[in-house]
């Protein structure tokens, strides 16, 4: 809105694909020439015809994607206050270490005696993550949070297979729950049942005894929960479900409200995944990479997927082993190792102080901005609240939650998750976090006012938003409709 | 207790700002936040270190990365599945600016372009080397991406049979069954020579080139799966891909591939990227995220996530896949290597790896009590029966500098997988022969 129209259209030339700038006769690397004597190459037959690759200068591939980099609100630029997601700042020490050749440049098949120094690191992040969850045995191998999810439910059915109760194939799963867990329930073959909630945000304990019987396979439960708030009733859950003769999974999506201030494996849960990219601060990357470790209890101990790291008796090295009755590899390696290194490495450096540090000001922020705008928005469950707070919008006559976030990127701040979870109309899910300033949140109090006084004059306003963006609003149904996926000669 | 000096340096909120807040919030201090919590359970002893300054953590970590031996400071011959490849230096510094590497999935599309578009750019370059229509915005690893064509397949076909050929990554082939096992899918390990489809096959999965570094006949499988009414689904690497046929050339249906060939450090084995592309017509059972183009209110060009109704986050129980990542930054390293290559430099790699690892494989075979197990073509690995065991082998090796290859005894006779990419100099390739003649000459 304050940029001259030709200034628009320069920043679109600037976004011209690769191939629109490729020029024949470019390149962007300088290669050696072949130094051995000149091999028979292979049957012409065999060869591609053609390979429609860009053609371009270095210079052009940084200038590129360094103008691509400036359209994305970051951590680094931008307040982030997306729920759920835990956008805290992202230390550089741990892409430091990350980048050290001893960890970037080592082999994943090596033989263990040749990396006694990654393994060491998987060891202790293990020992770590026991600790913060309460929960003996642990696998960084999941390669992500859903995959966590996927093999934390895995588990559970081993377990169950074990213990002679395979028919069990119900699993319960609060309708606050994020996608992930329906989802990945569904691709460990059990039939998803929905529970609801309390007047109180709390799970219903009498939907989960109606369902406690033989054919009770478990309950995904995520602590604290999407509506931010701690549930006591879960340690009731916890209970009635293993009475039944089922077990608990804790999504601990949400752990970074935690830290420090009670274990989930106290509290009765079987299994709990972490996702490293939240609690322990590896960057989010534009969607990914993330990881996904599980803890489990000492009996669910020998079906985590693998490999996971042990010690040898007889020559005490560190080495790599699959638990005795594992449900399998989650992925070609042992694991994302480079987030693992990130999140051990900050692990160590903020320790047991830095953990209740992480949960007492996240937890300290979502209150303050819950105390500052509850006049301004309808409060669902009007408690205290862990590390995010979800308002509900619909109060808001004219304007949506849709417009309220639009318009919010218009000042600078990214929007927060919106219409999550589905059991709140006109969601506005705002996670602080621990590394913003009373200043920074301050400001948004103040904006989200502002924004509250424009719909009142008019609302329309609000439902073209943004204006100051890169783009205005996208229309999602046309690429829906006639989906253009990868660039081709024609288009 | 902890040092009384301890302060984070990410947390800015001061005693002061503290005590405000907290006034605000209507509580006196931070631990009432936490009532919720049952007292019993709350508060628990931690267990974690003390805290460390910056400059004891680098030093503790540096003396954690020392222990290992590394592909930096020893000539690597070990692929099997992770390579090494010359990544460009600008690579790093595009892919960490902090506005690719702090943001998150682009859920706003209008302050996310940047992460957009380079997913886009990430599906055309993918979906050309593949010779495939379409691809997605990026997979766990090279693994599950096949894992998840396996399910595809057999949603597609409405199948419940996975074929699998016997050429194929054995770490590769434990991801499907662990991805097959829970839906009562059934996996069956076959060989090339002895195949037998039925009316319940899905899908045939084929590596190429195949684990053991070969080409093999792909346009005899592809029509023999067709011609069973299954699926043909190839799992490549992408390097190979600049110079020999694409999946797309033998009809394939769907193709994955471990994107961390495409200049990504080896890192022990992640974050890589899995490549996951398909046929149009398979596009709404494609799990994963897509990137598609559209315009704005204002008619300019953009890019959104698209094609959502497939993913967990709209249909829960039933998506396609519980996939909520595409590894973005690594997709991302990806397309800025694959860019600077480009269309000529991505074929000298690949003809680089070729000649030398046929120069490689040739000495060797001149080396008395060595051979090579293999005629078939081959890319850039190969199968070396060596006169010692593998143990004796590689430690031999170890001693000279070098980090040998993998261990294949299992299928081969004292086997040894050697892997020569672009990286190895003649000299490099010289001392590795010399030192296999060595070893087999001492005691």
């Amino acid at each position: 809105m304050d940029e001259a129209p030709i200034l628009h259209e320069n920043a679109l030339n600037r976004r011209r694909l690769l191939m629109e700038r490729s020029r024949p006769g470019r390149t962007g690397v300088a290669l050696p020439d072949s130094d051995v004597p000149p091999q028979l190459n292979p049957e012409a037959s065999m060869l591609r015809q053609d390979l429609d690759l860009p053609e371009v200068t270095e210079g052009e591939v940084v200038r590129y994607f360094t103008h691509l980099s400036q359209l994305n609100f970051s951590i680094d630029t931008h307040f982030y206050p997306l729920g759920s997601c835990t956008m805290k700042y992202n230390p550089r020490l741990n892409e430091t270490i990350a980048a050290n050749p001893g960890f970037s440049m080592s082999h994943p098949a090596q033989p263990a005696h040749q990396i006694q120094g990654a393994l060491e690191v998987i060891h202790t992040l293990q020992s770590f993550l026991s600790k913060v969850s309460g929960l003996p045995g642990v696998s960084l191998s999941p390669l992500a949070g859903a995959q966590g999810e996927l093999s934390g439910v895995l588990t559970l059915r081993a377990a169950l297979n074990d213990r002679g109760q395979g028919h069990r194939k119900k699993m319960l799963i609060p309708d606050t729950a994020h996608g992930t867990n329906p989802a990945s329930a569904a691709m460990a073959g059990f039939d998803v049942i929905s529970i609801g909630s309390g007047p109180d945000g709390n799970i219903d304990l009498d939907s989960i005894r109606a369902e406690a019987n033989s054919d009770l396979a478990g309950v995904m439960f995520t602590q604290p929960t999407t509506l931010g708030l701690f549930d006591k009733k879960a340690i009731e859950m916890c209970e009635i479900v293993h009475q039944a003769g089922g077990l608990v999974y804790g999504d601990g999506a949400n752990m970074n409200a935690l830290l420090g201030r009670v274990k989930l494996g106290h509290l009765g849960f079987d299994v709990v995944h972490m996702n490293l990219h939240k609690t322990f601060s590896t960057p989010h990357g534009g969607g990914g990479p993330g990881a996904g470790p599980i803890c489990v209890t000492e009996e669910l101990s020998k079906f985590l997927p693998g490999p996971i790291a042990t010690t040898n008796e007889l020559t005490k090295l560190y080495e790599l082993t699959m638990p005795e009755k594992t449900i399998g590899r989650s992925g070609a390696f042992q694991g994302n190792f480079g987030v693992l290194v990130r999140a051990f490495t900050y692990i160590s450096l903020l320790g047991n102080q830095g953990m209740l540090d992480i949960s007492g000001n996240a937890v300290l922020n979502a209150n303050y901005l819950l105390a500052k705008l509850r006049d301004l928005y309808e409060l669902p469950y009007d408690r205290k609240v862990m590390h995010e707070v979800v308002f509900s919008a619909k109060k808001r006559l004219g304007a949506s939650a849709l417009d309220i976030s639009k318009r919010l990127l218009d000042y600078g701040f990214h929007a927060p998750t919106m219409y999550f979870p589905l059991v709140v109309a006109e969601a506005l899910m705002i996670e602080p976090t621990e590394t913003e300033s009373k200043e920074t949140l301050d400001a948004f109090i103040e904006v989200l006012h502002q924004i509250d006084l424009e719909a009142a004059q008019d609302s329309s306003f609000l439902h073209e938003a943004p204006y100051n963006t890169p783009l205005s609003r996208l229309n999602e149904a046309k690429a829906a409709r006639n989906p253009e996926l990868r660039w081709n000669k024609a288009n | 207790m902890h040092s009384q000096s301890f302060k984070s340096p990410f947390i800015p909120n001061t005693s002061e700002d503290r005590a405000s807040m907290l006034a605000e919030v209507g509580a006196q201090s931070i631990d009432e936040l936490f009532e919720d919590i049952p007292s019993e359970y709350r508060h628990p002893e931690l267990g974690l270190p003390e805290p460390l300054s910056e400059m004891e953590v680098i030093k503790k970590m540096n003396s954690l990365a020392i222990k290992n031996l590394h592909a930096g400071n020893y000539l690597n011959f070990l692929g099997a599945g992770a390579y090494q490849h010359f990544c460009p230096s600008v690579v790093p510094f595009l892919v960490t600016r902090g506005e690719f590497l702090t943001s998150y999935t682009p859920y706003q599309p209008e302050v996310s372009q940047g992460t957009l578009q380079g997913t886009y750019e990430f599906q055309s370059l993918t979906a050309e080397l593949f010779g495939m229509e379409v691809s997605n915005a990026g997979m766990y690893d090279g693994a599950t991406s096949l894992a998840e064509a396996a399910l595809m397949a057999c949603r597609v076909t409405k199948r419940n049979q996975i074929t699998v050929l016997d050429t194929v990554n054995q770490r590769y082939i434990d991801t499907i069954r662990a991805y097959a096992m829970p839906q009562a899918l059934e996996v069956n390990l076959v060989s090339a020579e002895n195949l037998d489809l039925n009316a319940d096959t899905s899908c045939l999965i084929s590596q190429y080139p195949n684990f053991y570094g070969c080409i093999e006949e792909m346009q005899t499988l592809s029509d023999l799966a067709h011609s069973r009414g299954a699926l043909f689904v190839m799992s490549c690497d992408p390097i190979a891909l600049a110079m020999f046929k694409t999946p797309g050339d033998f009809g394939a249906d769907i193709a994955t591939g471990e994107g961390q060939a495409l200049g990504v450090p080896l890192s022990f084995g992640g974050p890589y990227v899995g490549i996951f592309t398909c046929r149009k017509d398979y596009l709404r059972q494609m799990p994963g995220r897509i990137s598609g183009k559209t315009t704005d209110s204002n008619g300019k060009t953009g890019y959104v996530l698209t094609l959502q109704p497939r993913e967990q986050h709209i249909r829960r129980e039933n998506a396609t896949s519980n996939i909520c990542t595409s590894t973005a930054l690594i997709a991302l390293w990806a397309t800025v290597y694959s860019s600077l290559m480009g269309k000529h430099g991505l074929r000298r790699v690949a003809d680089l790896c070729y000649q030398k690892s046929h120069y490689a494989a040739s000495e060797i075979a001149k080396l008395p009590g060595y051979s090579l197990v293999n005629d078939r073509t081959f890319f850039q690995e190969f199968v070396v029966s060596c006169p010692k065991d593998f143990e004796t082998t590689n430690y031999g090796l170890e001693k000279a500098g070098i980090l040998g290859g993998y261990d294949v005894s299992d299928k081969y006779h004292n086997g040894m997988l050697i892997c020569v990419t672009e990286v190895a100099t003649k000299t490099d390739i010289d001392h590795l022969v010399e030192t296999l003649g060595a070893i087999s000459q001492n005691g």
